[in-house]
């Protein structure tokens, strides 16, 4: 909003430097309700609402990256802390908020062409994927599918939101019904951050004296790693991009497996932390020289 | 599901989707090969003789639009109609290109901005995004900027070969351009960029003007003999 009025400001002072006569001059010419200027003034209207409805998009994006990104760190206290069930259930309740707002996001679009304002709202997209993929591994040890994640953003009926209109109110349960749909290139953008956070909570498993997750998280993180390997360039640039980071942090997890399967055996399990950490740091300096 | 399998019905969809830019990028070359030949056609108009020819090489230019109506047709045919936004990027350039041929041919004509609906009309697509293939508004009014600096350029030229009265002309028109485009708030995208340029186009014709008044080239102009020396 504030560019907006400062560029009007800029364009204002811009014109004073006219000079006057010749100002005035203009202005007499430009007949205000020409055809011209009359279609320039509809052109402003929907440019404006285009906008608005943008910035709006933004503002929910930002939202659901926000809470996405704290239901994340909460689901990381889940292996440490006793109560268990009990993050869980609060990361559900944490998840159902930003699928209100998912909800709201799915309301602005309908009747438009989602992938107009696809890249206003793709980073909070990509960032739901991501804790709700986290969630689900924690819960069932295995990838959620980009047909699951859908599922669930689908509000009140089956009907595509397309053939509905926005009449009535927004509140109508039975007959509306709003969906959004995650497209495959959010999916994996979401899939390969998640590989990030499947790298922390590994580490930190180690920590606290876990022996078989890491185990587990490798043989996860491979299988995620052969299937990008799988897409290779066919995906757009961004997701080989991320293929760089995601070997990063199989890396990291194999190595730890190595470094647990070698000392395991030989120092005591309360020592095994620290012989951890050292290790990794280790990793991280030789990743500042590829 | 297993993750392997996921990953290959990803890919599948990826591939599909590959396909889909790779059809519409034929179509797209095919267009703007049509274009280049639309412009050839007009550039005629800058040259001395050109001037009085103009009638004829809009009419030419207008025959190469129908080949521009097929091409379009082809290109609707490559897509889904729901996803016009996805491959936007595609022929958003040459779709600008043409927005601005079609400007220019309806200038040389009627010496008014062709309207959105217009330009709709000629390249064979639909105004609204509601009916199909559109014109997307930032695309048309890129393109009726790029009309301006041809214009500036034009009046140049029409100056040279000894017509006075078409820079004033010109200038009413730019001036009103100008205003108008002065009533929309623009983001700072490329469309902004484009408008930024606007107010040298609009020097530039100023110029020409003064240079005309001065000599009392103008008064010349409008006792009617446009075309003498």
């Amino acid at each position: 909003m504030s560019g907006k009025e400062g560029s009007g400001g800029f364009r204002k002072r811009k014109h004073d430097n006219f000079p006057h006569g010749q100002r005035r001059e203009e202005k007499e010419n430009v007949n205000p309700s020409s055809a011209l200027m009359t279609s320039f003034k509809s052109f402003q209207l929907e440019l404006d609402t285009r906008h608005d409805k943008y910035e709006r998009l933004v503002k929910l994006s930002r939202d659901i990256t926000i809470e996405s990104k704290r239901t994340i760190f909460l689901l990381h206290r889940f292996t440490s802390a006793p109560n268990g069930e009990e993050i869980l259930n609060e990361s559900e309740v944490k998840l159902d908020a930003v699928r209100q707002k998912i909800k709201q996001v799915a309301q602005e679009l309908i009747g438009e062409d989602m992938y107009q304002f696809h890249r206003a709202i793709s980073p909070g997209l990509q960032e739901y994927v991501e804790a709700v993929s986290f969630q689900y591994f924690i819960k069932t040890r295995s990838l959620i599918s980009v047909e699951e994640i859908n599922k669930q953003l689908i509000f009140t009926a089956e009907d595509r939101e397309e053939t509905t209109n926005t009449t009535s109110n927004s509140h109508g349960k039975q007959q509306h019904t709003w969906s959004l749909k995650v497209t495959p290139v959010d999916y994996l953008l979401g899939v390969a951050d998640l590989t990030g956070e499947l790298m922390r909570l590994c580490i930190s498993s180690v920590g606290n004296g876990d022996i078989d997750t890491p185990f587990e998280l490798s043989q996860f993180l491979r299988q995620i790693y052969d299937g990008f390997t799988y897409i290779g360039n066919t995906g757009p640039y961004e997701v080989s991009k991320k293929l760089y980071t995601l070997k990063q942090s199989l890396a990291k997890v194999e190595n730890a497996c190595y470094t647990l399967k070698v000392r395991g055996s030989e120092i005591p399990k309360h020592m095994l932390a620290d012989v951890f950490s050292s290790k990794t740091e280790l990793i991280d300096q030789d990743e500042g020289l590829p | 599901m297993s993750v392997s399998a996921m990953f290959a019905a990803l890919q599948g969809a990826l591939g599909q989707d590959q396909d889909i830019r790779e059809e519409i990028r034929k179509v797209v070359q095919a267009l703007e090969q049509t274009a280049r030949e639309i412009l050839t056609v007009l550039q005629g108009v800058h040259q001395g003789p050109g001037f009085q020819h103009i009638p004829k090489k809009c009419q030419k230019a207008r025959e190469h639009f129908s080949t521009v109506r097929t091409q379009m047709e082809s290109l609707k045919t490559k897509f889904p109609a729901d996803q016009y936004y996805r491959f936007h990027e595609h022929w958003r350039f040459v779709l600008q290109r043409l927005v601005f041929l079609a400007a220019f041919v309806v200038y040389l004509e009627s010496e008014t901005l062709v309207t959105r609906e217009a330009v709709a009309e000629i390249l064979g697509i639909e105004a609204d995004r509601e009916r199909g293939f559109h014109l997307d508004i930032e695309d048309y009014l890129s393109g009726v900027l790029t009309l301006a600096s041809e214009l500036a350029r034009l009046a140049v030229n029409s100056v040279t070969a000894g017509d006075y009265s078409r820079p004033l002309r010109i200038s009413a028109f730019i001036n009103e351009l100008d205003s108008g485009f002065r009533l929309l708030n623009l983001k700072n995208d490329s469309l902004r960029k484009r408008y930024d340029g606007l107010k040298y186009d609009v020097k530039k014709i100023e110029e020409v003007v003064y240079d005309l008044s001065i000599r009392g080239l103008n008064k010349e102009a409008a006792v009617g003999a446009g075309g003498e020396k």
